[in-house]
């Protein structure tokens, strides 16, 4: 199914939730959906008849300057097409519900994006850092990270 | 027999007239063929398993690397004996030394010749069997001193494995025993003289009537292979030791000499089994061709390359089977291996009762 | 082949101490630097908590500070066991976003090479799967011929295990004169000591008893993890990339997608993940067959080489079949010759995943057998 269509039967289906739809060129097209939508849209995106969205691709978040987002690359085994969502949240609030529940994939990514982002997964159910060591301070991926001059009294800077 | 049979023992004391000397030679005589005979196995092993796997092995040390087991053990010597703070030191001390002892003790019975035997005791299977056992004390103490999660499940896995494989290997020796009416080792082997068909292996000594036994006594001889390699602990038993999943299994944290007494330890128990296949079902130091090339001197070398042939096979397998789990390794020996040991234990115990 | 009962192992009543124990992060059997809390129940596996950022080297914040082309050998760094197949994804995806129409020739050396590399991890693959089984000696066979594959590389590009060598719009260099009968010949040996391996390892009657039935993934489970690649073929799931979104030039080779069908046991254990690899070398060899009987061997791999490589602004997420299942990349562009951002779908990372869910009830031994069954590289799982 063309992205196209899949955005109309979502517009149809969530309304307002859904923000814009994106079909630059240079662009896989996206929809841009709002947070607390974010939960219901992907289980309507995985569970629908024509849809059937069962595999995550990637989740990825993002630092867009001013706000944070993620992204979700969606990829149906059955049917073969993709989609793309993508949420954004404001640095000092960065709440997203968690997907975790609707493809297990998300469990890591999402610890992932917080470990990197810092994006808080709300109703994760073990929403700690993965990369990262597990006292590291402050989000590496963001653009406006500080590289720190010390962990635990070792020089981190060589 | 008329004639007392003059020993190595009889001899050094009729040379030197001292018990004492005598003594000492005849004890120290295996140490030193269990020295060499392990460095030539371990450049064995290495050797074979690189002709098995395409490659040349060691080959900067001397001459095609031949002195490679000597620089082994000067390395072993060398290194650092670490124990471990929250290891059990006497105990952690002690296993290495218990388990090579236990493994040099089955020396004692082994015959090497029918003139060379360093006790000819009466009772020497038993007393192999039981040296056997003891092993495993010193695995479970290694395995428990070491304060190390990978060394107490390999031992414990250890104790499991020997014991349960005891039982099929007993059977089969009991079973020997029968047929031969004798544990004393050296009339195990005197029964089996004249040539190759009349090794236990081939029913032993008698008429044409033993082709009907000659089934049983073959899988009896391959219970005892695996049995003893499972007592050994090696591939496909090594999951004492399996590296892949327990690092190194009971020696862990051992290093240096005590290591090296593992590594000596296992050695000598690839021999003694060895031996004790040789003895029980290939005729020992007998010459498989009657009277040729037969005799105390000659007993030697067709005892040593007897053994060896098992040595090779050993380290055949070695390298060429993966390992088995743990609950597979019990399943084989509880339900395949001892009911069928006990089988043929029967089977000959009826032969013989017709017989 | 005898029919082979699932192993029931029965709690007892009895009330014992669970142990946790540390596997790796050094530890012989975790292929690199994993950490696994693993607690147990004697010998049974009660739970499983993968620890992994040990190799983490911040590969996307580099890329935020470092040009496209600089990119590429950080790429090969993350698994480094199929570098070319990595490269892959992340080319094709600046050059679709920039538009450049790669020349045949270098379409066809890319497949190749891709495919070429495919075998070398299996190989690696199914090598270390059998050394911790305990099998020692198939692992030298078949580093062996991974050789011959490396040689071929290092005649290309230079470097046996990283090799920088696709290009955004070609390759970094031409392939040698004798190319298409080395390839060959390599297709030969592997064939070759594949039938070995097969006779010696995988249908090995104690390698069956230690690898069929164990680590059961039922492909819903494979699907909700996002498991790609062998792992989720094993559990019967024909998703492969390079037949159902086909890339470069997937679509004019015949192969066959292989599928695990529970051969010796259930669907999904870790036997049909282990022979799926081992069927995919022979499916990688028809294509490089194929691919070098249709390749022209004139032509320059460096014409179509843009002199700056700024992609327009616009984001992509490219994805290619690594061997080891769907590798991605999602780029964006600000514009500049620098990316804003570089997310990497690690296959391994996600095919990690899955570990503790069916690893759980399973002895300690398993364990071992079901880590190696995944097939992961540490440089990809924490990049």
């Amino acid at each position: 199914m063309q992205a196209q269509e899949i955005y109309e039967k979502l517009k149809a289906e969530f309304g307002d939730a859904i923000i814009e739809f994106n079909a630059e060129p240079f662009f896989d097209p996206f929809v841009l959906v709002t947070t607390d939508k974010l939960f219901d849209i992907c289980l309507y995106l995985r569970d629908t008849q024509g849809l059937e969205f069962d595999y995550l691709s990637c989740l990825g978040g993002m630092d867009y300057k001013e706000n944070l987002g993620v992204v979700y690359h969606l990829y149906s085994i059955k049917l073969k097409h993709t989609f793309v969502i993508k949420v954004t949240v404001s640095k000092e609030n960065p709440f997203v519900p968690t997907v975790e529940r609707i493809w297990r994939t998300a469990d890591w990514h999402e610890r992932e994006a917080y470990d990197m982002m810092g994006i808080q997964f709300e109703g994760h159910h073990n929403l700690i850092r993965i990369l990262c060591p597990y006292d590291w301070e402050n989000f590496p991926l963001r653009k406006d990270y500080v590289q720190p001059d010390e962990y635990h009294g070792m020089k981190v800077p060589y | 027999m008329e004639q007392q049979i003059l020993t190595l023992y009889d001899w050094i004391v009729k040379l030197s007239s001292s018990n004492l000397i005598a003594l000492i030679v005849v004890i120290t005589l295996p140490l030193v063929f269990l020295m060499v005979y392990a460095l030539v196995a371990i450049l064995g092993e290495l050797k074979i398993s690189a002709f098995i796997q395409e490659r040349l092995g060691p080959m900067r040390t001397g001459p095609w690397g031949i002195i490679q087991p000597v620089a082994e053990v000067v390395k072993l010597l060398q290194k650092e004996d670490i124990t471990p703070d929250a290891a059990n030191k006497p105990l952690f001390n002690m296993a290495p030394f218990l388990m090579f002892t236990a493994a040099y003790a089955g020396f004692a019975v082994i015959p090497f010749s029918s003139h060379f035997v360093p006790a000819g005791i009466n009772l020497g299977l038993f007393y192999i069997f039981a040296m056997g056992s003891l092993a495993v004390i010193g695995l479970v103490m290694g395995g428990w001193a070491s304060n190390n999660k990978y060394s107490l499940l390999g031992a414990l896995r250890s104790v499991a494995q020997i014991i349960s494989y005891e039982i099929p290997a007993a059977i089969v020796i009991l079973t020997i025993v029968v047929l031969a009416s004798s544990m004393n080792l050296q009339v195990i082997n005197a029964n089996q003289g004249g040539w190759f068909w009349n090794w236990y292996l081939f029913g032993g000594p008698g008429t044409a009537w033993k082709l009907i036994i000659i089934p049983v006594t073959f899988s009896m001889f391959l219970l005892y292979l695996v049995a003893s390699l499972a007592e050994t602990n090696r591939t496909p038993f090594d999951i004492p030791e399996g590296e892949s999943e327990l690092v190194a299994g009971y020696h862990t944290e051992y290093s240096g000499m005590k290591f090296a007494m593992f590594f000596f330890a296992e050695y000598a128990n690839m021999f003694v089994v060895a031996a004790l296949i040789s003895i029980l079902f290939f005729g020992g130091w007998n010459s498989p061709f009657g009277d040729f090339m037969n005799g105390p001197i000659w007993g030697v070398f067709w005892f040593i390359s007897k053994s060896f042939v098992f040595v090779f096979v050993q380290i055949w397998l070695r390298w060429t089977l993966p390992r088995l789990r743990v609950d597979q390794l019990m399943g084989v020996t509880w339900k395949v291996m001892t009911p069928i040991a006990f089988i043929c234990f029967f089977a000959i115990g009826l032969w013989l009762m017709f017989n | 082949m005898g029919e082979t009962k699932k192993v029931e192992f029965e709690y007892s009543q009895i009330d014992s101490e669970r142990m946790r124990l540390n596997v790796g992060p050094q530890h012989p059997s975790t292929h690199g630097v994993l950490r696994l809390e693993v607690e147990l129940d004697g010998e049974i596996v009660t739970e499983v908590i993968p620890h992994i950022g040990y190799l983490h080297r911040c590969f996307e914040k580099h890329c935020e500070k470092m040009t496209y082309p600089q990119v590429i050998p950080y790429i090969d760094r993350m698994d480094y066991i199929c570098a070319m197949n990595n490269e892959w994804p992340y080319v094709m995806g600046i050059e679709k976003l920039m538009g450049i129409e790669v020349p045949e020739k270098v379409e066809y050396i890319r497949v190749i090479f891709a495919e070429l590399n495919r075998i070398a991890n299996h190989q690696i693959a199914i090598a270390t799967f059998g050394l911790d089984a305990g099998a020692f000696t198939p692992f030298l066979y078949l580093f062996r011929d991974r050789e011959f594959i490396l040689s071929i590389f290092e005649k290309a590009s230079g470097g046996r295990l990283l090799y920088n060598y696709y290009w955004v719009g070609g390759l970094a260099a031409d392939v040698h004169k004798e190319f298409k009968e080395d390839v060959l010949s390599i297709v030969k040996q592997v064939r070759e000591t594949n039938k070995e391996i097969a006779d010696l390892l995988l249908y090995n009657k104690i390698f069956i008893e230690r690898v069929a039935n164990v680590g059961i993934l039922p492909a819903d489970v494979a699907i909700s993890y996002g498991c790609s690649g062998p792992v989720a073929r094993g559990s019967g799931l024909a998703f492969d990339l390079r037949k159902d979104a086909p890339y470069s030039i997937y679509d004019r080779f015949d192969f066959d997608v292989v599928t695990g069908h529970g051969e010796v046991g259930t669907v999904g254990d870790c036997f049909d993940r282990n022979i799926v690899r081992f069927h995919e070398m022979e499916q990688s060899c028809r294509i490089i067959e194929q691919a070098i009987e249709q390749m022209p061997m004139d032509g320059d791999v460096r014409e179509k080489l843009p002199k700056k490589i700024r992609p327009p602004k616009g984001e992509i997420y490219t994805k290619a079949e690594n061997p080891k299942g769907e590798l991605g990349f999602y780029i964006v562009s600000n514009g500049t010759d620098k990316p804003e951002r570089i997310k990497s779908r690690g296959t391994s990372f996600v095919n990690l995943s899955v570990l503790p869910e069916i690893s759980k009830g399973y002895l300690f031994a398993d364990l071992i057998m079901i880590l190696g069954s995944v097939d992961i590289v540490l440089g990809e799982v924490d990049r």
